[in-house]
């Protein structure tokens, strides 16, 4: 019982969302069920929050290295989630939850937009350090990628033109920007596309299969 | 000052480049924290010095472009930001230019997010571009907003056939039925645009998937650079053009600066950012040569040894 | 306490207040003096964390670790916010209760029974919190999963399958006036017909061959092989596509924050 019964709530759901595409009486049911999708989501969210909330309560009980780092979560999050929960600082209950002079909009804009950016541009340091030690010519196929990013980086940049400006317009596709462009819509799109191709056979032949009960991976083993 | 300045800073890193070159060539390990300062240094120069470069559209750009120019006033605009404070830099300008496009030529803007964190960044928007530049914007009848809603595509199922099923109120809690920009409105398939900004989950793709086919809409995405590539198969019959990263931003920037000459002195960040762009792009392909260089010289040595 | 972060926190305190000068001086008029000061305190403490992300390049340490930790807890209590307010307040409560509806000043939609089932399985799903109750999560579990198949079904077959096969089959020969009319402008230029016909025939090919050297049921091998091969070139263009463009968005950022720590913050950039 305890697999049958989820195996039965994703066919029913998967099939009604597909008949809803093809079958106007039941769009209602697949906007409903979308719905309900939306809802569930938030309830995610909470689940997010309370299992780190356990996380890190059980990391500062039992006094696990780094446990006065979790001390910083813990109000971070606490703080945040009073200040958000009681819209403090809008005008009345109906405002904007993020309105422009509330807290959460405050605590967005000076803590969590600094340290998501800062996060994700620490990445153009590793890139750089890459290109330095791991982009090497070994063979013709690496060749091939580092001459393609070589045409895109220069041509995605004033620079490409300064160099290939030169060349008439009788060869203008040799011209490093128009090059680049080239390459975007011929070769790119063409292999882009045949991932897109594979993935999307992929996509639905793995959503068929969590449909008729065959993938239950998901549901994890017994034992939990 | 800025002239100099910009050849002391481009002086400065070839010389450092060199430096490299060299102790590379003598088969000495450079730690890689100097070249993270040397990235560092390099953009840091070129925003500091403020190197400024001209743009103009490639056809994919000037695709959207025109799509937004030629439609007659009044058209309708959906504009999502589903994107976070991370990809800001390079799609922030694009849904900017966007705003200042489509209030000139009086379409209809509708704003709405996927993304949590995509809800701020649209109300900084509004705040810092649409009410200042627009100060005759009636808030209902020219532009609207709508809060962001958790579950992503399921939000996209939603108002592909019934928007106020998933809206009942916008972002300030007034019923969508009292707004008059909503008048006509039943669904996301009555937009004649739909320009979905970002670079995730759920973004641009999904609005192709679940809005723009079924729906018959056309879509012109902005995209971040990491996307970008992954959409093209998309162009030119699911999505009518598209903007890649900061160098698509600024060439739109460029080309609505140069139609709409009140947008002369508007702040043009996309523009701005191509210069330290540029520098840094420099930087790297010398990086990938140079790490080349010491690889095949070391493996001849082995070779010969 | 070692000497590395006592200097790091020197060096902030002194930045704080060079920005709170600078921020200072070039006030509004009416802004009051608890106002600037608010806007550098935020300012600078928003380039401390963008700092103390930053040294991570140097090697981990508790400066990292602080910022890394707060991100966590403020971005999950962030996002938990957002959902209620939009999403239970906005979606739910207007169809299930009456009382809630008006508490939250949200126009009433009229009782739906089966709108219960949502936050049912919501709580449901919050069961996997508890040691014991979290097989019956799965139940959520299974709602998430089959909504995400049903859905992803129909549309991906579309968009990413049929669609993309019926673009594929473009006609080779781009704005045809016959061969007298092709060689006469014959060209290079990036806009010229054979340059069109080239990359609509690289495409066509490519996709093929790029399908080709995605299938494993039959060795690579003859004709076969040789439109694998040309289909892994395809591909190392599309893979240093890609990469390009990686290395053009992650500077990007990093330009981003860079202008933010040198104008924003510091108001060196005129």
């Amino acid at each position: 019982m305890k697999r049958i019964i989820p195996v039965i709530i994703t066919s029913v759901v998967g099939i009604v969302l597909i008949l809803s595409v093809f079958f106007p009486m039941a769009q209602t049911i697949g906007e409903d069920f979308s719905l309900f999708f939306d809802i569930i989501a938030v309830f995610a969210f909470f689940l997010g929050g309370g299992n780190l909330v356990r996380i890190h309560i059980i990391k500062v009980y039992r006094k696990r290295p780094d446990w006065g780092f979790s001390i910083v979560t813990l109000t971070g999050f606490f703080l945040t989630l009073v200040f958000g929960m009681l819209k403090v600082g809008g005008e009345n209950i109906a405002t904007s939850v993020i309105a422009e002079g509330t807290v959460l909009k405050i605590i967005f804009d000076n803590v969590i937009a600094p340290l998501s950016a800062t996060m994700y541009s620490l990445l153009a340091f590793f890139v750089a350090s890459a290109s330095y030690r791991a982009f090497r010519a070994k063979n013709r196929e690496a060749t091939i990628l580092l001459i393609a990013a070589f045409i895109i980086l220069l041509g995605r940049t004033p620079l490409g033109m300064a160099l290939t400006g030169w060349i008439p317009e009788s060869f203008s596709v040799l011209q490093i920007p128009n090059l680049a462009v080239w390459i975007m819509n011929g070769p790119n799109l063409a292999g882009q596309r045949a991932i897109l191709i594979g993935v999307g056979l992929g996509v639905v032949s793995m959503s068929l299969r969590l449909i008729l009960g065959m993938e239950r991976t998901y549901l994890g083993s017994d034992n939990d | 000052m800025t002239n100099i300045g910009s050849i002391i800073s481009i002086v400065g890193v070839l010389i450092g480049l060199l430096i490299i070159l060299i102790y590379s060539l003598k088969g000495r390990d450079i730690d890689r924290r100097v070249i993270f300062l040397f990235i560092f240094l390099s953009v840091a120069f070129a925003i500091l010095f403020n190197i400024e470069f001209k743009e103009s559209p490639t056809p994919i750009v000037r695709a959207v472009f025109d799509k937004i120019e030629n439609m007659p006033p009044g058209s309708r605009v959906l504009l999502s930001f589903d994107y976070d404070p991370a990809m800001k830099p390079e799609v922030g300008p694009m849904a900017n230019s966007f705003v200042r496009h489509c209030m000139a030529k009086g379409h209809k803007l509708y704003l709405m997010t996927l993304w949590a964190t995509g809800h701020a960044l649209m109300i900084e928007s509004i705040e810092e571009v649409l009410k200042p530049e627009f100060p005759d914007a009636v808030y209902g009848t020219d532009y609207t907003s709508l809060s962001f809603k958790a579950g992503g595509v399921g939000v996209l199922n939603v108002i592909v056939t019934d928007f106020q099923k998933m809206y009942p109120t916008d972002d300030n809690n007034t019923e969508l039925s009292e707004l008059p920009i909503f008048e006509g409105v039943k669904s996301a398939t009555n937009m004649d645009l739909i320009l979905p900004i970002g670079g995730g989950f759920p973004g641009p793709k999904e609005w192709i998937l679940f809005i723009g086919d079924p729906g018959n809409v056309p879509v012109a995405p902005g995209l971040a650079a990491v996307v970008a590539p992954q959409i093209y198969p998309y162009y030119p019959k699911q999505a009518i053009g598209l903007l890649g990263g900061v160098k698509g931003a600024a060439e739109y920037e460029s080309e609505l600066r140069q139609r709409y000459p009140q947008f002369q002195d508007s702040e043009a960040t996309a523009l701005k950012m191509m210069g330290p762009q540029t520098m840094a792009h420099i930087v790297v392909m010398a990086f990938i040569i140079i790490g080349n260089i010491s690889y095949f010289r070391s493996r001849r040595k082995n070779i010969d040894a | 306490m070692r000497k590395g972060p006592v200097i790091v926190v020197a060096v902030v305190a002194v930045l704080f207040i060079i920005s709170l000068i600078s921020r200072m001086s070039g006030v509004p008029e009416g802004t009051s003096t608890f106002e600037s000061l608010a806007s550098a305190f935020w300012v600078t403490f928003a380039a401390f964390l963008t700092l103390a992300v930053m040294s991570f390049l140097y090697k981990d340490n508790p400066f990292y670790k602080f910022a890394e930790h707060l991100y966590v807890g403020v971005s999950a209590a962030y996002w938990m916010c957002l959902g209620f307010w939009t999403t239970l307040v906005g979606n739910l409560f207007p169809r299930v209760s009456e009382t809630l509806s008006n508490w939250f000043e949200v126009p009433y939609a009229g009782f739906h029974p089966h709108y219960l089932i949502p936050p049912a399985l919501g709580i449901i799903l919050l069961m996997r919190l508890s040691p014991k109750g979290g097989w019956i999560s799965r139940w959520a579990l299974a709602f998430i999963v089959g909504t995400t198949a049903g859905l992803n079904l129909p549309r991906f077959l579309r968009s990413d399958f049929i669609s993309q096969i019926s673009s594929t089959f473009m006609p080779l020969f781009v704005q045809w006036q016959g061969f007298g009319h092709f060689f006469s402008n014959l060209s290079l230029s990036a806009s010229g017909q054979l340059v069109g016909m080239l990359s609509n025939l690289v495409i066509f090919v490519g996709v093929f061959c790029g399908i080709i050297y995605f299938y494993f049921s039959k060795e690579h091998k003859g004709a076969f092989g040789v439109g694998s091969r040309f289909g892994i070139w395809i591909l190392m263009v599309t893979f240093g596509a890609s990469f390009g463009y990686t290395v053009m968005g992650r500077i990007s950022l990093l330009v981003g924050r860079l202008t933010f720590l040198l104008d924003d913050w510091l108001g060196l950039i005129q």
